[in-house]
This record gives structure tokens, sequence and C-alpha cells, in this order.
């Protein structure tokens, strides 16, 4: 099924595309069919730039257990930042 | 044999009139023939559903594929097409409708064409399908494993709405191929649809299939499934033959 699931967030930082790095203004988390990954559904998140056209774009496409392993990693990675840092 | 055909992207009137991409592919010799729109998918505009509107030609049909993401992402790459209209919340169902209007006047203008348009769409494009068959004067619809046409979405969520109250104004056959292990639509929803169709005296044909679930006619996804897929293309043929052809 198409979930049109949908959770938009900004953020601010960068990313990789095609054609280089470039600022990130907002991302887009969803649950539905993949591009590329060969699974019926997937966890895609879109790192974007509207201001900068549709191809300023990263993209991943991960399985749901993959999903829940790297929320885990970056809290457990920020949980371990020094103090002050943040 | 009459087997040639052409393709390539063209631009066509849509929605408000705005001028949009759309993807044409038709019988070189095959005239009269009937016509197609093909809704694409959720994921896009993409090269899986132009290789549907080929065989739609290689079939004796024009098929005519609109991108219904042109507006927001001219020139893209479909991925980053789909994207980027995910990101402003999809597409609306009245523009959809305009869409699809207008790509069935351009195939009923073409050349050879019998006036008979039809409309088959996946996933997505098959709630789509059915809308438009609701909101056009076409002469065959397909529908395959469309969501949200009788189910609401949960709480949280205002889109899709069910579109099942626009039955009444079906304006054509409709044929339903689903999966019998799909989630969504679930083969209740369906058999839901299928009830209220008949008893609006709405010509319908539902074939549910076993050993299927959700994305079945996808060849490049692991949701295929060939003998439901085989046997949905015959469906199709035989049915958009009665409706469709001249």
């Amino acid at each position: 099924m198409c979930t049109y699931l949908t959770e938009k967030i900004e953020v601010t930082g960068s990313g990789k595309g095609s054609a280089g790095w470039f600022a990130l203004s907002d991302a887009t988390v969803y649950f539905d069919h993949p591009q590329h990954a060969l699974a019926e559904h997937t966890l895609n998140i879109d790192f974007l730039n509207p201001g900068k056209g549709p191809a300023a774009r990263v993209a991943v496409e991960l399985t749901a257990e993959s999903a829940r392993a790297l929320v885990r990693a970056i809290e457990a990675t920020l949980e371990a930042v020094p103090p002050g840092l943040i | 044999m009459k087997d040639a055909l052409t393709a390539g992207t063209i631009s066509i009137t849509g929605h408000g009139g705005d001028e949009i991409e759309a993807y044409l592919a038709r019988p070189l010799e095959a005239a009269p023939f009937g016509g197609v729109v093909v809704i694409h998918h959720m994921p896009g505009y993409d090269a899986g559903t132009k290789e549907i509107a080929l065989k739609f030609a290689a079939n004796g049909y024009a098929a005519l594929v609109p991108n219904l993401y042109y507006r927001e992402a001219p020139g893209a790459s479909p991925d980053d097409a789909a994207a980027t209209v995910r990101a402003r919340g999809g597409v609306p169902d009245e523009r959809l409708v305009g869409d699809v209007g207008g790509a069935a006047a351009h195939l009923r203008a073409l050349e050879g064409a019998n006036g008979k348009v039809g409309v088959i769409g996946y996933c997505s494009g098959g709630r789509q399908s059915f809308l438009a068959a609701c909101s056009l004067p076409l002469q065959a619809a397909v529908d395959c494993y469309g969501a949200f046409i009788v189910t609401p979405p949960p709480p949280e969520r205002a889109w899709p709405q069910p579109i099942v109250g626009l039955a009444k104004d079906l304006s054509c056959p409709l044929l339903g191929l689903f999966g019998a292990e799909d989630k969504n639509p679930e083969p209740a929803e369906t058999a839901e649809l299928a009830k209220d169709l008949s008893a609006l005296g709405k010509e319908h044909e539902f074939h549910t299939y076993e050993g299927a679930g959700h994305a079945f006619f996808a060849a490049d996804r692991p949701s295929y499934r060939v003998e439901a897929a085989n046997d949905g293309w015959q469906r199709i043929w035989d049915f958009y033959g009665r409706h469709l052809a001249s």
C-alpha cells in the first residue's frame, strides 16, 4: 500500500547530493514504497533544500530494523558527547 | 502484423489550462484505436510506468501518461520529483481529475482515435483511477489495488479522504484487480466497494488473487507475483477489448 505517511521537519546542516555539498533546510521521513531498495516498504528520509530545486536532495531507504538501529546510534552518539559541546 | 508503434514525451493541457509533460505511446498502423490514460504511482513518472504505456501501444491502444509532478519539478528525475511533491503534501484530487481529463481529451483528438478512452492506475493511482472514472466521462476504468477508496485514513491524517461516496457518479465499467494478502486495501474493503457498486447498479468486475499482496504487477519489486500479474494482464486485455476497442 501507499501509506501517504509523511513527517516533515526543518533541519540545519549540510548534505552531499549528486552535485556536491549544499545547505539543508528540510527533511521528510516516511514509511512507504522505496525507489530502489528491494523491500515492499522502507523507512525513507529525504534531506532537502527546496530553494535549490528538486535535485537538492540526499535520500536513504532503510528497512524498519535498520532505521531503528540508526535512531539508537544517533541517540547514543549524542548522549556520549562531552559536556559543553551541544 | 501491424505492430509498429511510436512513443515519446509531449506536452498536454492539464488541470487549470496548465501545460504539463506527458508520455505518449501509440500504434502507428492500427487505427482506429482506443485510448488509455495511465496514472503513474506515487514513486513517480518513472521508467516502469512508461513501459506500461508501451505495452498498451504494442497491444493496439494509444496510451498517455501525464506527469502529475511536472508543475512542482519540471525536468527533475522521477524520484526527486516524487520527493518534492510528497514534501508539499501530494497531488490534490481536483488537480488529478483535471490532468486525467486533459489527457483523455488529447487521446480522443489523436488522428486514428476511435473516441473511446479508459483509465488505469496502480497503488495510489488505483484510487485516482476510480476518482477519475467518477468525475469524468470515460468508457472503462481499471483500479489496481487502490487504497483509501472506502476506508478513511487514520484520524491524525486528513488525506487521502475516502471517495466511495462518488460511486453513484461512476461513468463506466470498473475492473478491480487486488491481492488477497494486501493490507490496504484489504479484501474486506474491496468487497464493500463491490457491494456498494452492485447496490447502485454500476457495472464492475473484481478479481482478488490468492498468494498475492500489494503491487503484484510491479516486475521490478519483490512484491511481483507472476501468476497474478499474468492473469491480471489477460483480464485487462479482455476488459479493454470489450469496452475500448473499435
